[in-house]
């Protein structure tokens, strides 16, 4: 037929060299692409998990206990033979700043100053003691000053200072400690007759100079030198004057002299502790006596706290009580036991208070150390650190080493390693008895001017407030969120749905730092003085919605059909304005009918309520605001997501649209609206500004809605950048960012397994 | 058709209605608040009218008061009456006014509350002035004399226009002056720093020859040399702007002599007519917005601020838009979609919902504490102790942020990704691409507009966030921009200003919060604007990508 010319079709080979190249790069490509995308998307989510886990690394130091080991062990430094045969004891033992050299006072009166790392000695120097006088008796004039006084065998004393040189020779730190004798070599006089004066305590305040001996016969014996400045030449001029000392019946153990040269504690042999007030120079009081151990323990030291208000009194059964001063309604003070510490069963030989905390530290007969927190009421180490006795235990100003002597005459260093002995769980979150308070109570105070502060580290009041601030907040926020929602999602024609519901959700874009302002500067001023105003909108305001939707109904048919159903919101606009300001407008003449024109001063005296300017009522309508567009949001996605044949079967069946709404929307969306809840309270819990800026900032724990809170957030937002880095504060905020964290972490993650939930159960539906 | 309550409310319409109430009241909230910072916002640069009036505060005093009136308000009777003001018996309230009565430097506060029945006579006279100082905030009064050299050269009538001519000379060297003291010397100070660090380096590295301290030295001579020199110009350009004064009288008659460089403008606002004030307040929003602020941020303008929010938020939007892209394509294109990847997701949506001050404790203790002390020990030892990166600044703000709306965007980026049917994807892959080809080549472009809502959304939450940033980098007053002429010209070490802190600052920390008001309501104004913006682009932009795939799964 036809010779059929076979078209060969075109070769395609796929597998050319360059064809081949192609693609080995292209998988090359892909491959590289996974890799990288995977890296990087595996990297991203760790660097959001790294908060959580850097949050943490911040904050478990503090719940490490504390450690010490031994660093050294040598034999006491410094000559040790008295004239007459008798070795010689130390009277005092001392570390400086850095705890490089130390300082040991024989009651021969000689005064070794030693290398602390290797007992090495540095330099030694003979107090300017008469013939044949020896050191009885030893006194800080306070906790870790320098200025020390002796008290003699023969009824005098003598005040000196160890002072140490810093010097940086070719940059390297040289420490050269001196002695020094500040109010004059000459001994002061104490027992005229020269008896030993075997207790004796100093006290160097601004105004005076207090010295007060005991000697053997428990007579007690003062010098008191007021220090008065010239006017001329500005130079302190030491006056002696008399204050005449209590009589003492019983054996005295120990004395100490609280710092305010007010009161004397003095603990007697059988047990007894007694306060004496000696602010009258002519007449000391007792003030005081209480019995520490029921007759069945010696008390075997007395020594004060940093800041020299609380006593610790040690006894032989191993425990020691804190007391101090507490003064009640009536300005009266009495001696009050704080708390207790329970050491050991063996008898406690020596307690040193650290210098810069509230800690001490405790030894005794049975060769155990123990380090408490008397704030945070806690025992941090219990170590047995030798066999038989500790004694002359102190600690370095830093807390960084602790020194003794044992038995056998040897002096022994241990290092401490005690970062944050002030937190633990029951000084963050229980009523912890201060010192000055009147009671056990829940305080936030991180810092103070002075030194020898005793921080408080409550976060009690501080978690109160961030949930008085949510709390008010909800309380604004949940009904007007809801009802709207419920009105937007199920009421409204679609048209005023699709303008209302991204008008509702811009709020959620403002800046807090704004509504914060306005709440703070224009709101609490104005609501200061429309105070009735306020009260009348909240209860005018639904009447006169109620009022008008039921004038509505009445109004003949050809007005009402103008508006289409589910624009009502529209007509409730001008009408909401109108009475708004008619509540506003009559609030003074409420305020002047009712409450005698001023209802704040009524809300004060009359019924005893605090009234600040910035309080709770501003700051839960500022962040009612800030909180309404996400329960909104939410909520109104979740009714609207509603299966439609739901209602309308409801809507069949004869219910109306209400009961429709009520009975059958409602319920199938609660879950939607629950997690709604859960993360608009998530967002009021951690709100910053606005709460910083409209609230007075002030701790305190009151339900009160007329007054401030601080919350968790603003508290990190005020005190954050003062914080000193790696301190117990710097930390406890960062535990405060934690809560936070874990706080709106777990709400959030709830509300979402429970919107995920009902998802599933839509579907189904 | 009548209907009774009874009926009525039977048929729950009154709680339908309450419901309704709900809506109105968040929607007069919202509408409320927005109509409240634009009023009090853009109120401030209009030119006020100077009311002046006798003031009779008792039969045998009376003082003239000229001054804005700023507010009034009703006081009750009572009020008045227990703090010691004579009120006849019958009086329920009275008017009082709040006067900005400015010269402050004269009377020694710039407001005060006034009753308006002690007020006679009033009128606003067209010669009074109303000047900006840079000094004491405001002056009203009258232009008496302007003087050169303390030899009067106008008086009275004609003092007006010569005013005005010699103000504009002021401003011109005031614009030298300026140049020279922060573009000239500050270069130099900036240079002689950098001599003194690299002088300290090469000491730390034992590289300190002879020869290169001497070309540091010989460098160093120069600078010295070159400011000697500005030091001269400015002495003369100094001695230039104040040789006019002027001479002005306040309320009280007292006559006060001003020279011309502390006065911003003087303008008579009374005078003004419409076309005139709506030039001039055109004027004051543009200085406003261009100008540095001054006295302790309470007036002039807010520049830096602008500036330093905006180049934190676009330095956050370049880190943060790469890293959330790739984490959701990881997460939605790649991951293995178990319970794990389930869990993850969940995990990453919650973050967006952790406080931003916890974001901000991290920033300060991770980036800064941690990492910048780091950096600062590896690459910049020559000025330590003094930190480089150690310390709070622009680039630990702008990381911490970005981290903070890192979970914005991977939702948004994820969410469009879903979005996109998996027939495209499917149909891609069939035609041979590899997956990377079909992701880079079909998806991305496809979910980009969701990114980019992804972006905004992250940039308006970042433009009004302050609280991580009070921990992180802002300061009150940054002494220069962080962007400038001087090399490294970004300088990411540096503080800066932001509007939304700007706010808080001046609003709560500023010594004359009274004054500084308007101008923190102008700036809030400002912030809302930008952000209400940003905000609705990004609805526009997810509005029309949803148009667009719905076409998709036909």
């Amino acid at each position: 037929m036809s010779d059929q010319t076979v078209i060969k079709a075109p070769e395609l080979d796929f597998n050319t060299p360059q064809l081949l190249r192609y693609r080995k790069v292209r998988s090359l490509k892909d491959k590289a692409a996974e890799i990288s995308i995977g890296m990087g998307g595996i990297s991203v989510i760790l660097a959001i998990c790294l908060i959580f886990f850097y949050l943490l690394y911040e904050v478990m130091p503090m719940f490490k206990p504390a450690h010490m080991s031994q660093v050294a062990e040598y034999s006491i430094p410094g000559s040790d033979q008295l004239e007459n045969g008798a070795s010689s004891k130390t009277v005092y033992l001392a570390m400086e700043e850095q705890a490089e050299k130390a300082i040991r006072v024989t009651s021969a009166g000689q005064v070794v100053f030693f290398n602390v790392k290797d007992g090495s000695l540095v330099s030694e120097q003979a107090l300017p003691l008469p013939e044949g006088v020896r050191v009885s008796s030893f006194a800080e004039s306070a906790i870790g000053n320098h200025l020390v006084i002796a008290g003699l065998s023969d009824g005098t004393a003598i005040i000196f200072k160890h002072r140490y040189k810093m010097t940086f020779p070719n940059d390297v730190r040289v420490i050269t400690p001196i002695i020094e004798f500040p109010y004059g070599d000459e001994p002061i006089e104490l027992d005229t007759n020269g008896g030993a004066i075997n207790k004796i305590v100093l006290r160097d305040s601004e105004s005076a100079l207090f010295v007060i001996g005991l000697n053997s016969n428990n007579a007690l014996f003062s010098t008191y030198l007021s220090k008065e400045e010239d006017f001329l030449s500005g130079d302190v001029v030491l006056e002696a004057s008399d204050v005449a000392m209590p009589n003492l019946n019983d054996d005295v153990v120990d004395m100490q002299l609280g710092p305010d040269l007010r009161w004397l504690y003095i603990s007697t042999a059988h047990g007894k502790l007694d306060v004496y007030d000696l602010s009258d120079h002519e007449k000391p009081l007792l003030n005081s006596r209480v019995d520490l151990t029921d007759g069945q323990y010696q008390i075997t030291s007395l020594e004060l706290l940093l800041g020299g208000i609380s006593v610790l009194a040690s006894d032989s059964s191993g425990s020691v009580s804190q007391w101090f001063m507490v003064r009640d309604e009536n300005n009266e003070y009495t001696l009050q036991k704080i708390r207790s510490f329970s050491h050991s069963q063996s008898p406690i030989t020596s307690v040193a208070s650290e210098h810069r905390r509230k800690g001490f530290i405790v030894g005794d007969e049975d060769g155990h150390i123990s380090i408490f927190n008397a704030t945070a009421q806690r025992m941090l180490v219990d170590e047995k650190v030798v066999e038989g006795e500790v004694n002359h235990l102190i600690i370095a100003p830093r807390a960084n080493f602790l020194m003794f002597e044992n038995d056998a005459g040897q002096l022994v260093l241990w290092a401490v390693d005690n970062e944050h002995p002030e937190v633990s769980w029951a000084a963050l979150w229980d009523k912890v008895w201060y010192e000055g308070y009147e009671e056990a109570d829940y305080i936030w105070q991180s810092s103070a001017a002075n030194n020898d502060f005793e921080p408080k580290y409550s976060l009690m009041p501080l978690a109160f407030g961030t949930l008085k601030a949510a709390f008010y907040a909800m309380l604004i926020a949940a009904p007007l969120a809801i009802c709207g929602a419920l009105y937007t999602a199920y009421f409204m024609a679609p048209a005023l749905r699709r303008k209302v519901k991204p008008t509702i959700e811009l709020m959620e874009a403002l800046p807090t730092v704004i509504l914060g302002f306005l709440a703070g500067l224009f709101f609490a001023p104005f609501m200061e003085v429309h105070l009735p105003g306020i009260f009348s909108w909240l209860l005018i305001t639904p009447l006169s919605i109620v009022l008008f939707g039921f004038v509505w109904a009445n109004l003949p048919a050809s007005i009402r059909h103008k508006i289409p159903e589910g624009w009502d919101p529209l007509l409730l606009l001008p009408w909401i304005t109108v009475v708004s300001w008619f509540c506003f407008e009559m609030s003074p003449v409420i305020e002047q009918f009712f409450f005698d024109g001023d209802m704040r001063g009524w809300l004060t005296n009359d019924l005893g309520i605090n009234f600040d300017q910035r309080n709770a009522l501003v700051v839960g309508a500022a962040m009612g605001f800030a909180v309404i567009p996400t329960i909104f949001s939410i909520t109104e996605d979740a009714i609207f997501s509603v299966p439609k044949h739901l209602s309308y079967g409801s809507l069949a069946l004869g219910a109306t649209p209400w009961q429709t709404a009520i009975r059958v929307v409602l319920p199938t969306a609660s879950p939607g609206i629950f997690s709604a809840l859960m993360i608009g309270m998530g967002r009021a819990v951690g709100e910053t500004m606005i709460v910083l800026m409209a609230t007075g900032n002030t701790p305190i724990m009151d339900v009160n809605i007329f007054e401030g809170m601080r919350t968790l957030s603003a508290n990190i937002a005020v005190e954050m950048p003062e914080a000193e880095v790696g301190s117990s504060h710097y930390r406890i905020l960062f535990l405060a960012a934690f809560v936070l964290f874990l706080f709106t972490f777990v709400v959030n993650t709830a509300a979402e397994f429970v919107r995920q939930r009902l998802r599933t159960k839509y579907t189904v539906l | 058709m009548r209907v009774s309550f009874k009926q009525w409310a039977q048929k729950g319409d009154p709680w339908v209605w309450l419901n309704a109430g709900a809506v109105a009241i968040s929607l007069v909230m919202v509408i409320g608040l927005l109509g409240l910072i634009a009023s009090k916002g853009l109120v401030h640069f209009w030119p006020h009218p100077v009311l002046e009036a006798d003031y009779i505060a008792d039969e045998n005093s009376r003082t003239v008061i000229i001054g804005e009136v700023v507010e009034t308000e009703e006081v009750p009777a009572e009020q008045l009456r227990t703090a010691g003001v004579d009120v006849a018996e019958g009086v329920e309230s009275l008017r009082r006014d709040l006067f900005k009565i400015g010269n402050r430097d004269v009377s020694g506060f710039d407001f005060r509350w006034i009753l308006e029945r002690d007020l006679e006579n009033k009128r606003y006279p067209e010669t009074v002035m109303t000047m900006e100082r840079y000094e004491w905030g405001n002056f009203y009064g009258y232009l008496k004399a302007v003087k050169e050299d303390g030899k009067e050269v106008a008086v009275n009538d004609l003092a007006w226009a010569e005013l005005q001519q010699r103000l504009e000379r002021a401003h011109s060297i005031r614009e030298k002056i300026e140049e020279i003291e922060q573009g000239q010397i500050g270069g130099i100070n900036r240079g002689i720093e950098r001599l003194r660090l690299k002088e300290k380096a090469l000491q730390l590295k034992n590289k300190a020859t002879p020869q290169r301290l001497l070309a540091i030295q010989t460098e160093r001579a120069e600078y010295d040399a070159e400011y000697e020199g500005l030091q001269g110009e400015l002495t003369a350009l100094y001695g230039e702007i104040n040789r006019d004064s002027l001479i002005a009288s306040t309320m009280d008659g007292t006559v006060i002599e001003m020279p011309l460089a502390k006065v911003v403008k003087a303008f008579r606002p009374n005078q003004m007519n419409l076309y005139e004030k709506i030039v001039f307040y055109v004027k004051q929003v543009g200085s406003f917005i261009t100008e540095d602020p001054r006295e302790a941020n309470t007036e002039g303008g807010i520049f830096p601020a602008i500036f330093g929010t905006v180049l934190m938020v676009l330095l956050m939007s370049i880190l943060v838009t790469p890293l959330g892209v790739v984490a959701a394509v990881y997460l939605r294109e790649y991951a293995r979609q178990g319970p794990i990847t389930r869990i993850l997701r969940i995990a990453v949506n919650n973050l967006a919902g952790v406080p931003s001050i916890v974001y901000g404790i991290f920033g300060l203790g991770f980036f800064i504490y941690f990492i910048g002390s780091g950096v600062d020990q590896a690459l910049f030892p020559e000025a330590l102790p003094s930190p480089t990166f150690g310390t709070p600044g622009l680039l630990w703000a702008s990381i911490t942020l970005a981290l903070l709306t890192l979970p914005v965007v991977i939702v948004a980026t994820e969410e469009g990704l879903s979005r996109i049917p998996r027939s495209i994807r499917e149909g891609s892959l069939a035609l041979g691409a590899t997956k990377a080809e079909t992701l880079w080549r079909v998806v991305i472009p496809m979910a980009s507009p969701a990114m980019m809502t992804g972006v905004i959304l992250a940039i308006a939450r970042a433009a009004g966030e302050v609280a991580p940033l009070m921990l992180v980098g802002v300061v009150k007053l940054a002494p220069s921009l962080p962007l400038d002429g001087s090399y490294p010209y970004l300088h990411l070490d540096q503080k800066f200003m932001h509007l939304g802190f700007h706010i808080y600052d001046v609003g709560f920390q500023s010594p004359n919060v009274e004054a500084a008001r308007p101008l923190v309501y102008a700036t809030s104004l400002l912030l809302v604007v930008v952000i209400a913006l940003l905000n609705l682009s990004a609805v526009s932009i997810r509005n029309r990508l949803r148009e667009k795939y719905k076409a998709l799964e036909m």
